[in-house]
């Protein structure tokens, strides 16, 4: 079934992106991810302009985050104190992230800039989570290795500003939820993604967070950040395709539900071990772009931008 | 009034009433030596657009050959070009076109080549070798020319310029009719249909007739709202994913 979309003036096969929003609602919901970084390649790939994919998808995540939350909220598994933290420091990190994004579109090379920012954070996360998960599992096959320490202490826990997050069990410096929030939130406007691959680890590694509230909370940031990029990307591009949207969040959002439900299943270094391998390899798949020749060196853009 | 106004008016008003009929193209054959006209004046994106054909049909005053060239709507366009740095391709240099038909495509009754000469083909740009695109930088010949040539394929890879020409068939010696066909991502716009009568290497006669592309009910709506209240439209599309987020939420409690 044909479905013309209103804002990126193309026809497309409306059973294929409910399909593509399912499964990216499947993965966001089971890992707690918005799934961003996996949508922007797939509706470029199948011929959505890199802005109105950019743009709308950011819409299609606030649906996804709020019905994922839902799901995590009945499970009580929402830090509300420690998320309202986190946004405080992602709305300062989204303007400075669309400051950022001005730059380098006045010196023409904004697509290489998102590409590059892709593998480069894709590929080191990625990295880093597979070797994490993959060492958590064969330290679980072998019992009698050394159990490591519950709590490592680094300089970052040394730092001013001391909250008590009674929820999450911990007692940390505010500036580190709020930081992590900051680079999410530059995420939001430069990649135009929800920014939950970044930070998932950050808080499991950073935080030490416990496991079952970190994607329920980094859920309830991103429904804040992807909100406030979707009226950005509406108000200044007019890059956010209502119908795209629409189709991509029946999808994701029935995707989410049983995302929740087989993620609650996953043991946490299963799961991790599972988003580190789709991490990476959408940052070889990208990297592979950036430096393989292309089929035509020349590309076309019409109207003034 | 002398007759020859007089005549002149007849003429203008039966040519009206021939336009204004559509199909009844022999009320304006004793006028004209070329009469076209397309099965429609309006292409209508609704939301199950997939793209569509349209008919153009016509007669002449007797024994010539016919081309049609359609013209989109002409905007800007920018072409980029990529270059090793550093292993990567990046964009380096780029060039700006300020005319570019946003769709270009030409059908004929016999190859170009056989009909007219190259001056002809230049002043009514027939084919894509005639297309006029200015240039917003001076190159040296050889660089404009492949901006060019990649501004025609990047066109062409789009279905938006037609990679060969389209064929007039004639039924008789004097009705002809073509296929015009425009795809699912045809820009929005007022389209040129011009068709052109050639005899003995010279264009005779030409008629213009306009064509529009339109969004039109729901995704004319959609496009509209977001062009015109952009910031209510942002809005609206949050509070619309928090809405569904929301009922998908609650429809799945119970399950």
């Amino acid at each position: 079934m044909q479905v013309y979309l209103p804002i990126a003036e193309m026809s497309v096969n409306a059973l294929l992106v409910l399909g593509m929003g399912w499964l990216v609602g499947f993965l966001s919901g089971m890992f707690g991810v918005g799934g961003g970084f996996l949508m922007t390649p797939l509706l470029i790939f199948i011929g959505v302009p890199p802005a109105i994919a950019v743009g709308t998808q950011a819409n299609q995540l606030v649906a996804a985050s709020v019905s994922g939350v839902l799901a995590h909220w009945r499970r009580g598994n929402v830090d509300v104190k420690l998320g309202v933290v986190m946004l405080g420091g992602g709305v300062i990190g989204t303007a400075v992230g669309v400051w950022i994004f001005g730059i380098l579109q006045r010196l023409g090379q904004i697509d290489i800039a998102i590409t590059l920012s892709y593998v480069f954070f894709l590929g080191t996360i990625g990295g880093l989570m597979l070797v994490e998960s993959s060492r958590a599992i064969l330290r679980r096959r072998a019992p009698t290795a050394r159990r490591g320490k519950l709590h490592r202490h680094i300089w970052l826990h040394g730092l001013p500003f001391k909250m008590r997050f009674q929820r999450s069990k911990l007692y940390i410096s505010a500036l580190l939820p709020a930081g992590i929030g900051a680079v999410g939130g530059m995420l939001v406007a430069i990649m135009g993604i929800g920014g939950g691959f970044l930070l998932v680890p950050a808080m499991i590694y950073l935080l030490n967070m416990p496991a079952g509230l970190v994607a329920g909370t980094s859920l309830f940031q991103i429904i804040f950040t992807t909100a406030a990029a979707t009226m950005l990307q509406a108000a200044t591009n007019q890059t956010v395709d209502a119908m795209l949207a629409l189709l991509l969040l029946i999808g994701g959002v029935i995707g989410a539900q049983f995302g929740t439900k087989a993620g609650s299943r996953l043991r946490g270094e299963t799961a991790r071990l599972a988003l580190a391998m789709i991490v990476v390899a959408v940052a070889l798949k990208l990297a592979w772009d950036l430096f393989s020749r292309p089929d035509d060196l020349y590309t076309l853009t019409m109207g003034l931008r | 009034m002398g007759i020859l106004t007089k005549r002149r008016l007849v003429r203008a008003g039966a040519a009206l009433a021939g336009l204004l009929l559509g199909g009844t193209v022999a009320a304006t054959v004793w006028a004209q030596q070329l009469v076209a006209d397309l099965s429609s004046h309006l292409i209508a994106i609704t939301t199950g657009f997939t793209g569509t054909e349209v008919v153009l049909f016509g007669t002449t005053d007797g024994a010539g050959d016919v081309a049609i060239v359609v013209t989109g709507p002409r905007g800007p366009a920018t072409v980029r070009r990529k270059q090793r740095v550093a292993g990567m391709w990046m964009n380096t240099d780029s060039l700006r076109f300020d005319q570019v038909p946003g769709f270009y495509t030409v059908a004929v009754s016999r190859p170009l080549d056989q009909l007219v000469g190259r001056p002809l083909l230049e002043r009514h740009q027939l084919g894509l070798p005639q297309l006029q695109l200015p240039a917003d930088a001076t190159l040296p010949p050889d660089e404009l020319a492949a901006y060019r040539s990649a501004l025609i394929r990047n066109k062409q890879r789009q279905g938006l310029y037609a990679i060969s020409m389209g064929q007039v068939a004639f039924l008789g010696e004097r009705l002809f009719r073509t296929n015009i066909y425009f795809p699912a991502n045809v820009p929005t716009g007022l389209y040129n249909v011009e068709a052109l009568l050639i005899r003995d290497g010279d264009v005779v006669s030409a008629q213009t007739t306009p064509l529009v592309v339109s969004k039109i009910g729901f995704s004319a709506e959609v496009s509209d709202f977001a062009r015109n209240r952009p910031v209510v439209y942002g809005v609206a599309a949050v509070i619309g994913a928090i809405a569904a987020g929301w009922a998908a939420g609650a429809a799945f409690r119970r399950v």
